[in-house]
């Protein structure tokens, strides 16, 4: 037999074999999981909870998918956090620091308590990259916050009401956009696509017999 | 460190032979011996595990058993259970799914002046899309084209794949990546602007694209984001049970049911695309799969009761590199990534026994060859694994490449303990990919007028086997394209009348008389997984 740990889901005892995750534990306990379940494996933010070790004072967050069960832990999931998204035309914004101010201005609320990155399941470094946000240095705040999952425990926690995965979005966005450089060879091939420079060649190979095709295919050139 | 010490023992093997391993440059299979090997171990030729469909479009040819299942399944509805007269939705262009091609799609047709609709049975950006790690193919460097894209392509999928799909995909491929750069999706570069590409098994170049190894992350968020600007209705938790047909056998919308209250609700719309992803969740031969939650085939199960006919239905892709170890990450994606920066893959004696970028077929079945008739894996408490020697990658490119290059995984493994900079970890072949799916035309069209399809639902684009980054660019490309067509035919279509859900009794009494009717409640929706005492 597993050894067993307890642990309380939404306050109910469970007994369930260590090595679990908090995902897997509430399977073992019965649950039919539609909200906080995405991904399992840690990509999509679906599964955010907030746990505390029973007699512990110190409130932690994670994924339910990626953390294992303790003894003692006292487990709440957050499927549904309401982040403010901000509604804007990525044509029509620019890069600029008035962008943020106008739309997310509690960003400059932010009081610098830093419980935002002390709850961060992706252990990221939230408050910072908000500072970032507010001096209008996306590339940074693109770069800091880059494995962000938008679960959004980081925005459950602050007293400034800042939705920072939403501003994030924003920075990385404009990241990509207008600040990260232009990609010549892409633009040129683009254009060689729609002048039909490989039409030929590629019609050619669409009607070429089987063997040919396996011909080329393995005495094809590969680069090192 | 491993906890168990017996991986610290022998991973110390794989750190001797290490400095040698790194400069081999093994030999590349013939085609002949990949043949042989693939008909020996991959699991697709396990006939066994194959039933032959009954009834519907595809009578006659064998599909995965669960799958068949599926298919041969009961409705969960009947045509009484639903007023079709009185819409609860109305719209030009219908989106069943919420992934990559979902997105891409509904941003497309709303481009175009449609009225368009995302249904999704969980949230948008809850799909395989959101896990895509590796990176998206286009052929966009000078000593590339997408003639050899495509050859590549074609042959990677056994020459199986439908000519005119893997032409779409080729030629589109670069303007997909400018796309998605231009919504600002951000992408490895240079400073100069030159992005930074990799290879993948089976490319003849590289023109790996890659936001670090959280690509499809990167791109779904930002999808998801557009998709939000532009207003597109989007009703997340409710799934779709049926396709509607109207009175002359063309799509017309679906019915929809609350995941959470099961209320059943009717959409009706002018054209409707299928965007519902793969099957990873059906976990064919008992495999372990790196798919999303909501992988469950249910595009399939929506076409096929209509009259859609399916392709490849039996080929299925099983990663190489699911996680092996750890239990509590078992199946889990390790990107291909970590080949192309140089890990090799080594068994328990510290050989390597492969070129570790032969396609992914080939790889797995390699692999699985390598942990039974050969007897060299790593026994684990699930099985058998091989190693993949992460340490290489900083060996050959410097410290702080895993970190810059793979985050992601170094968070995954970190988290129990390993940390892959240091430590080889142990991988073994997991459920990751549906080849094949609803036969699809050059313009995204199913065998029923009006129902469309896009994604890794779709077939014939990759033929038997897929390349590593042609799935996260076949979302983008063919979600586009769906989204323009559907909107496109939208225009020209009236408002659907007299609309019907007679193919279900119809489809019934197909199973009755083949005998296989079965009482499996279908589409599957979600995966049981809880423990039920």
């Amino acid at each position: 037999m597993d050894n067993m740990v307890n642990v309380y889901l939404f306050g109910k005892k469970y007994t369930v074999p260590e090595g679990l995750t908090i995902m897997t534990a509430m399977e073992y306990a019965g649950y039919d999981l539609v909200r906080g379940c995405g991904c399992r494996n840690g990509f999509c933010g679906a599964c955010a909870t907030i746990y505390r070790i029973k007699d512990k004072q110190e409130l932690h967050a994670c994924l339910a998918c990626q953390t294992e069960v303790q003894e003692g832990m006292y487990v709440a999931t957050l499927p549904f956090f309401p982040l403010v998204k901000q509604i804007y035309n990525i044509e029509e914004i620019k890069p600029t620091e008035q962008i943020m101010m106008q739309l997310y201005p509690e960003i400059y609320a932010c009081i610098g308590c830093n419980a935002c990155t002390k709850a961060c399941t992706q252990e990221l470094n939230v408050m910072q990259y908000i500072a970032y946000a507010q001096r209008g240095e996306y590339e940074k705040c693109a770069e800091e916050s880059f494995d962000c999952v938008m679960c959004g425990v980081c925005s459950s926690r602050c007293p400034a009401g800042i939705s920072h995965p939403q501003v994030a979005m924003l920075a990385r966005r404009l990241n990509g956009k207008y600040i990260a450089p232009g990609c010549g060879h892409l633009e040129d091939r683009v254009k060689e696509i729609k002048d039909g420079t490989f039409e030929e060649l590629i019609e050619d190979l669409m009607q070429k017999p089987i063997d040919e095709i396996k011909e080329l295919y393995n005495t094809r050139e590969i680069e090192k | 460190m491993y906890k168990i010490e017996k991986f610290n023992e022998l991973a110390k093997i794989v750190a001797e032979k290490r400095a040698v391993n790194a400069d081999l440059e093994p030999r590349r299979m013939t085609a002949e011996e990949k043949d042989t090997l693939l008909a020996t171990f991959h699991p697709d030729y396990k006939q066994e595990e194959f039933t032959v469909l009954s009834a519907g479009v595809n009578k006659g040819d064998k599909v995965p058993t669960q799958l068949a299942e599926l298919l041969q399944g009961k409705s969960r509805i009947s045509a009484a259970d639903v007023d079709l007269t009185a819409p609860d939705y109305d719209t030009d262009v219908l989106i069943i799914g919420g992934g990559g091609a979902g997105a891409s799609a509904a941003i497309e047709a709303d481009e175009a002046g449609a009225k368009a609709m995302i249904v999704t049975k969980l949230r948008i950006g809850d799909a395989n899309t959101m896990m895509a790690e590796g990176g998206i193919q286009a052929a966009d460097k000078p000593n590339d084209s997408p003639a050899i894209h495509y050859i590549d392509a074609f042959g990677g999928g056994h020459f199986a794949a439908k000519p005119e799909l893997v032409k779409n995909l080729v030629t589109k491929a670069p303007e997909a990546i400018q796309w998605l750069n231009k919504l600002g999706v951000e992408f490895d570069k240079e400073a100069d602007g030159t992005m930074v590409t990799t290879h993948g098994g089976g490319t003849s170049r590289k023109r790996m694209h890659a936001a670090k190894d959280y690509s499809g992350a990167e791109i779904m968020r930002t999808l998801r984001d557009e998709v939000l600007n532009r207003g597109i209705p989007v009703v997340d938790f409710t799934a779709a049970v049926e396709i509607i047909l109207d009175e002359n056998g063309k799509a017309a919308g679906a019915v929809l049911m609350n995941m959470e209250t099961k209320e059943l609700l009717v959409a009706r719309a002018k054209t409707v695309i299928i965007a519902t992803g793969g099957a990873g969740r059906l976990h064919y031969q008992g495999f372990p799969t790196s798919n999303h939650y909501g992988a469950t085939a249910d595009g399939l199960i929506l076409g096929y009761r209509v009259g859609a006919r399916l392709l490849y239905a039996d080929t299925l892709q099983y990663h190489p590199t699911g996680t092996g170890y750890p239990e509590q990450i078992f199946g889990a994606l390790v990107t291909e990534k970590v080949r192309s920066l140089g890990a090799k893959l080594v068994n328990i004696d510290g050989e390597v026994f492969m070129h570790p970028l032969e396609t992914r077929d080939v790889t797995a079945a390699s692999i699985i060859r390598e942990c039974t008739e050969r007897d060299k894996g790593i026994e684990t408490s699930l099985g058998k694994a091989v190693w993949l020697d992460t340490p290489m990658i900083e060996y050959k490119h410097g410290e702080g490449t895993i970190e810059k290059r793979i985050p992601a995984m170094m968070r995954m493994f970190g988290k129990y303990g390993i940390d892959i900079r240091k430590e080889p970890i142990l991988v073994y072949p997991t459920l990751h990919y549906q080849n094949g799916g609803l036969n699809i035309s050059a313009d995204c069209s199913t065998d029923i007028e009006n129902l469309y399809a896009a994604g890794e639902v779709a077939g014939g684009i990759h033929g038997r086997n897929r390349l590593m980054g042609n799935s996260l660019l076949d979302v983008i490309v063919f979600g586009r394209d769906a989204g323009m067509n559907a909107a496109a035919k939208a225009k020209e279509t009236a408002v659907p009348e007299n609309l019907t859900l007679k193919h279900i009794e119809k489809f019934n009494s197909e199973l009755e008389n083949a005998g296989v009717a079965n009482e499996t409640a279908s589409p599957m929706l979600l995966p049981k997984y809880a423990r039920k005492a």
